[in-house]
């Protein structure tokens, strides 16, 4: 029975979150170790044109993570985070850092729903500053400005295609 | 992204475009010229609104450059500008492209530890896709 393979985004207009949900063909504590081992992560994790130059875990509560990657150019991209919760094969929760942003720090959590053998993959990221959204932080009102823009842009695209 | 429409909107207009697009009562503006141009008193109508609060809702979709008004003194119909919503679908595309793109991957990947060779014919395609894009990327700078 071929997989659906398809990629959902959502976007909850008064959440500050960004869910995603992929099915894989395979058991979750495979797809938990591809996710949390750096042999399988460099392989698969990132844009495709960029090399992961860096890939650094300490896989433990309270341990980091460090990821490089590198354009074909030379410029380098670094994300890093701490490790929250870890709870293999269902379970895995860290902050996330894009280091050109370093104050937007947002809370991934990744959660690995088994159905006979194919594993959903649902990621969350809560961004931090959206749980300041009613204070006045310019980055703030972006953040929300991003996040409710995913869903509400999904539900529109259609019309624009026509006004185009 | 593509390098031209990279170069036509700065990393300030986008901001703009997202802070505009912020506000529920905006989307529903947005949402409704994209079905064709409208009136002031039209896109007011849904709304339960002072004159002003609408007057600055629609002054701050202008600035975002996601609307224009015409000149007509007495109507002032607004237009939705396509382009530079477009802008902002073209981020989210990208969004979306990285996780399916690096997903992709890890199906080869899932599919290695469990004792099956890759499913090659994508691989190619993809490895073949890569240096495509890559080539067109250094064209274009």
């Amino acid at each position: 029975m071929p997989t659906s393979r398809k990629l959902e985004v959502i976007a909850a207009p008064d959440k500050p979150t960004i869910v995603t949900r992929r099915t894989f063909d395979a058991p979750r504590a495979l797809v938990f170790d591809a996710w949390t081992k750096p042999e399988y992560i460099k392989r698969w994790m990132g844009p495709r044109n960029m090399e992961m130059v860096v890939c650094e875990i300490d896989l433990r509560v309270g341990g980091g993570y460090r990821f490089v990657h590198r354009t074909p150019d030379g410029q380098e991209f670094g994300i890093h985070g701490t490790y929250r919760e870890i709870s293999r094969p269902d379970r895995l929760a860290s902050t996330y850092v894009f280091e050109l942003f370093p104050d937007a720090e947002s809370l991934e959590t990744l959660v690995l729903e088994e159905t006979a053998g194919q594993t959903t993959a649902i990621t969350t990221t809560v961004h931090k500053t959206i749980q300041n959204r009613d204070g006045h932080l310019a980055n703030g009102a972006m953040e929300v400005g991003m996040n409710e823009g995913y869903a509400r842009l999904d539900e529109l695209l259609p019309d624009l295609k026509r006004a185009a | 992204m593509t390098t031209a429409t990279a170069a036509r909107f700065s990393a300030d207009d986008l901001d703009a475009t997202f802070a505009a697009l912020a506000d529920r009562t905006r989307r529903a503006m947005v949402a409704k010229l994209a079905r064709g141009a409208a009136s002031v008193l039209e896109l007011a109508e849904p709304h339960d609104m002072s004159q002003p609060a609408i007057s600055k809702h629609l002054k701050v979709l202008e600035r975002a450059g996601l609307i224009t008004r015409g000149r007509d003194a007495q109507r002032r119909p607004c237009r939705l500008e396509p382009r530079r919503l477009k802008l902002v679908a073209d981020w989210i595309a990208t969004y979306r492209e990285y996780w399916e793109e690096s997903y992709a991957r890890l199906d080869d990947v899932l599919q290695e530890l469990q004792g099956q060779p890759p499913a090659k014919q994508k691989e190619q395609e993809r490895s073949h896709a890569h240096v495509t894009k890559a080539r067109s990327h250094r064209r274009t700078r």
